[in-house]
């Protein structure tokens, strides 16, 4: 029997889902890259326990540090709204709160990501 | 014959085992818990963000308000949340990256690095909390 689908349809190789294997491979990617950078956050972490203003200020104020920071606070919240992503859409069943819910997650990952970067930003750069 | 022979008939019929029925093996235990701490991890990025946010404020900009919230004990348990999460997130990360490549399928080595997972995300958070409590942190001033 001739396929149903429609040739841009089978071009795209996308069924009912509307989407590929990119979901599943951004989720990877960023994944690869966290482990180091969840080894450095942690010695960062402990090692500014207990400290006074002025280490992690200076800490921080370190061009490397700044970068590394960001580069965690970017791919892990990337990751988040991707994994909370698959959450959703294996609990959620009705469209239109599953839409609500992704825009709140995206939401939430832009505020959060944005009050990390501005406040690196005013510590490295200001 | 039965006026309604659907009702006895749906009232036995058998059901397909699900999470209610089967005894939990540890791997559908790490299966949870890696979305669990995924999602405290997520909730927990605020506190990533008020750390970094207080640390911008300069001097006397909530730094000690932050760190007093930590330090006490409601503060050290969310935290001990937090750290054991990112722990159990990071080997058990590792672990489906190695499950992506092919590696760690049969089952009697899925259950043995599950028990190990569990294990390992509990010492290496407590050992983090001893390094802290005992006045081993903040090497980086």
């Amino acid at each position: 029997m001739k396929s149903l689908q429609t040739p841009l349809h089978r071009v795209k190789g996308l069924g009912s889902s509307h989407s590929g294997t990119g979901h599943f491979w951004r989720e990877r990617i960023t994944a690869v890259a966290l482990a180091p950078l969840s080894l450095w956050f942690g010695y960062v972490a402990i090692g500014l326990s207990g400290t006074t203003t002025s280490a992690p200020l200076q800490f921080f104020a370190q061009p490397v540090n700044a970068i590394l920071m960001a580069s965690f606070v970017i791919i892990s919240l990337y990751h988040a709204a991707l994994g909370v992503q698959v959450v959703i859409d294996d609990y959620i069943h009705s469209a239109g709160m599953k839409i609500f819910l992704f825009l709140t997650v995206r939401l939430f990952v832009l505020a959060t990501g944005s009050a990390c970067l501005i406040a690196l930003l005013r510590i490295s750069v200001f | 014959m039965a006026e309604n022979p659907q009702v006895p008939a749906q009232a036995t019929r058998p059901l397909s085992p699900h999470l209610t029925i089967y005894r939990w093996p540890v791997t559908m235990m790490t299966s949870i818990t890696h979305r669990a701490t995924g999602m405290a991890l997520t909730v927990g990025a605020l506190i990533l963000a008020w750390w970094l946010v207080a640390i911008s404020n300069g001097l006397d900009g909530g730094y000690q308000t932050f760190m007093a919230l930590a330090a006490s004990p409601l503060g050290m348990l969310v935290l001990f949340g937090v750290t054991w999460s990112l722990a159990y997130h990071f080997f058990n990360g590792l672990r489906h990256l190695a499950w992506d490549l092919g590696y760690g399928f049969d089952k009697k080595i899925a259950e043995r690095n599950s028990v190990i997972i569990f294990a390992l995300s509990f010492l290496t958070a407590l050992i983090i909390f001893a390094i802290v409590w005992t006045g081993h942190g903040g090497y980086l001033q």
